[in-house]
């Protein structure tokens, strides 16, 4: 209850305020908040979306964790987002340092790391199981030439997680550009002041770039491990989980369950467990954020 | 590199206390030297990839598979479009996919901004916990939700239909954009509205005529990532849709990936039909694009 009651125009603006933000309360309820009640309550359920369902309480999960293809679906994502989000922001940190120097054709180079980034997912499909390809594609062609061992990439369980990584690495121009935005954000004083005190460029980096920097990091590492966690499009026409289920990522495995075996309740089941998986490691980061996340007019 | 720059700084403090123009040490050039040739060597391996779809989709079958690979097609093969074309019914799915984009952009643009509004400018009971509850929506993965929204599609017999793809959007517009125009909104004086209320304006007015017009770059910006991502998506139309005249193009263009065929440039002539508007929409659009993603990190400050 409000402690003072509201005057005719406090209640006007309220009414207003209401109507105005109405339409994503409604899609709140309608798309995020209803199906998430729904989806707890089907993980309770057997259901094949064609006969009535039957309720199973927590056999679901019993089933989950006697199944050994959900322990290779969430190995495969956690070797694939551990390996390739810290190897994207560092590739992306990189190239974005070497472009702030004072560097001609800025823009030009900007724009070839940013390009790859806004490829449609399919048409990357496409042209990199035609890169990839071992007998006749261009990496292997140009190894070769090179005189290089040439690589299966795809085709061989050991190679096909570490070209997925490869392929990310890719469209990490978007990282890029953000860090880029960064670095020109901070003032140039810091670093004179850092000078002056006789930095080398290592301390200038350490004690200026990386703790001014540090929350645009921690925003593209939250983002970057929750977008990777659910790789699938890539997976689902490059390798459809092969070879040996060694691309069997966990949103594939979902997509599986859900709509291949048309298994709503295990498949829900699944969802919540990588649901809680990839919150706890946002929670986790969150939290050890505390420690290296340096925030302008915080306390230091 | 770090004893190198070291040099450069105090050879040049040096220096310029001998004369006015300080001549820069050989170090300094290598160091240049070193980095002009890194970035020219990243953008090259950077571009390989798009160089080598447009080229292969430009060849003949024979040159497809020569070795050492062939980079510029000779002659160039502009029958392959034509091929790509007589294959799959390319254009209805790019009509498809245009249809699903636009409608979807007009969705999250103006329902960003409208809602946007209410949270920067209205105060209501509950509106800072409500923005607390929009914030933490942005960290949710989308997973949990998939299979209970397509249930509700279903029951609400939206299959085989754009809905499930544009209808979404405009309950709200998004919570990553409502976030974005409100900090946007955030940095436009109050003055305007306070002026346009002494005039009589309504609070919707007000958005209308004052703040909308006031906040183009962000609502530009955020109509070409929403472009990109309808455009780019592949999940939905995989969940949704299902006959073959109502495809987008990116769902129909999974009919050209198979191992075993071994038409190489007809498969790459038709992306390039995928790949060719979002490459002009960027090209032109470019300073948008980059403005854009630099508010996304502002943001995320």
């Amino acid at each position: 209850m409000a402690r003072r009651p509201m005057s005719r125009l406090m209640k006007r603006e309220a009414i207003d305020g209401y109507i105005f933000i109405l339409p994503w309360l409604l899609g709140f309820l309608l798309w995020t908040a209803g199906p998430m009640l729904a989806s707890v309550i089907l993980s309770l359920m057997r259901w094949d979306l064609f006969s009535a369902p039957v309720w199973a309480g927590l056999k679901n999960f019993q089933d989950l964790f006697r199944n050994p293809l959900v322990g290779v679906a969430f190995y495969n994502t956690a070797f694939y987002t551990f390996l390739s989000v810290p190897i994207n922001l560092t590739t992306a940190l990189i190239t974005a340092l070497l472009l702030n120097q004072r560097i001609k054709f800025q823009s030009f180079f900007r724009t070839f790391f940013y390009l790859p980034g806004i490829m449609p997912a399919v048409a990357n499909a496409v042209l990199w199981l035609w890169i990839l390809n071992p007998d006749i594609g261009l990496a292997n062609s140009l190894l070769k030439m090179l005189g290089l061992p040439t690589s299966q990439w795809l085709w061989h369980p050991a190679s096909s997680k570490p070209s997925f990584i490869l392929i990310g690495l890719w469209s990490t121009g978007n990282t890029m550009v953000i860090f880029l935005a960064g670095l020109q954000g901070i003032p140039q004083s810091l670093y004179e002041a850092a000078e002056i005190d006789g930095a080398n460029w290592y301390h200038r980096f350490r004690a200026v770039t990386l703790p001014m920097l540090s929350p645009v990091i921690l925003f593209n590492l939250v983002l970057g491990i929750i977008g990777t966690f659910q790789i699938f499009t890539g997976a689902y026409l490059m390798t459809n989980g092969g070879p040996q289920n060694s691309t069997l990522f966990a949103v594939l495995y979902l997509y599986r369950l859900a709509f291949e075996q048309f298994n709503m309740g295990l498949a829900s089941a699944f969802a919540w467990l990588l649901f809680f998986v990839i919150l706890g490691f946002t929670l986790i980061q969150l939290r050890l954020s505390r420690s290296w996340v340096y925030y302008e007019g915080g306390e230091a | 590199m770090s004893a190198a720059q070291g040099v450069v700084a105090s050879a040049a403090g040096q220096s310029s206390h001998a004369s006015l123009r300080p001549r820069k040490p050989v170090s300094f050039y290598l160091v240049r030297t070193l980095q002009y040739g890194i970035m020219i060597l990243l953008s090259c391996i950077f571009m390989i990839p798009l160089v080598w779809i447009v080229s292969t989709s430009l060849k003949q079958q024979g040159e497809v598979f020569a070795y050492p690979p062939v980079w510029i097609p000779n002659p160039i093969q502009w029958h392959n479009y034509a091929e790509a074309l007589n294959r799959a019914p390319l254009l209805r799915w790019l009509a498809n996919t245009a249809t699903i984009t636009l409608i979807a952009m007009v969705g999250n643009v103006v329902m960003s901004s409208f809602v946007a509004f209410g949270f920067a400018r209205l105060r209501f009971p509950g509106r800072d916990a409500l923005f607390v509850l929009l914030l933490s929506t942005m960290m949710l993965p989308e997973v949990v939700t998939i299979i209970p929204r397509f249930i509700l599609f279903k029951a609400l017999g939206w299959l085989d239909t754009i809905l499930p793809m544009v209808v979404p959007p405009f309950f709200g517009g998004g919570a990553f954009n409502i976030f974005l125009v409100r900090q946007f909104y955030l940095t436009i004086p109050k003055d305007y509205d306070e002026a346009a209320r002494i005039d009589g304006a309504s609070n919707f007015a007000i958005w209308r005529r004052v703040l909308v017009p006031l906040s183009m770059p962000v609502l530009t910006a955020i109509g070409i990532f929403s472009f990109v991502y309808h455009w780019n998506d592949f999940l939905h139309p995989l969940l949704y849709l299902f006959t073959e005249d109502k495809k987008t193009l990116a769902l129909g263009l999974r009919a050209f990936i198979n191992p075993y065929d071994a038409s190489w440039h007809i498969s790459m002539a038709a992306s390039m039909f995928l790949v060719v508007p979002i490459m002009v929409l960027f090209f032109i659009g470019q300073r948008y694009f980059i403005k854009g993603v630099v508010m996304t990190g502002i943001a995320g400050r």
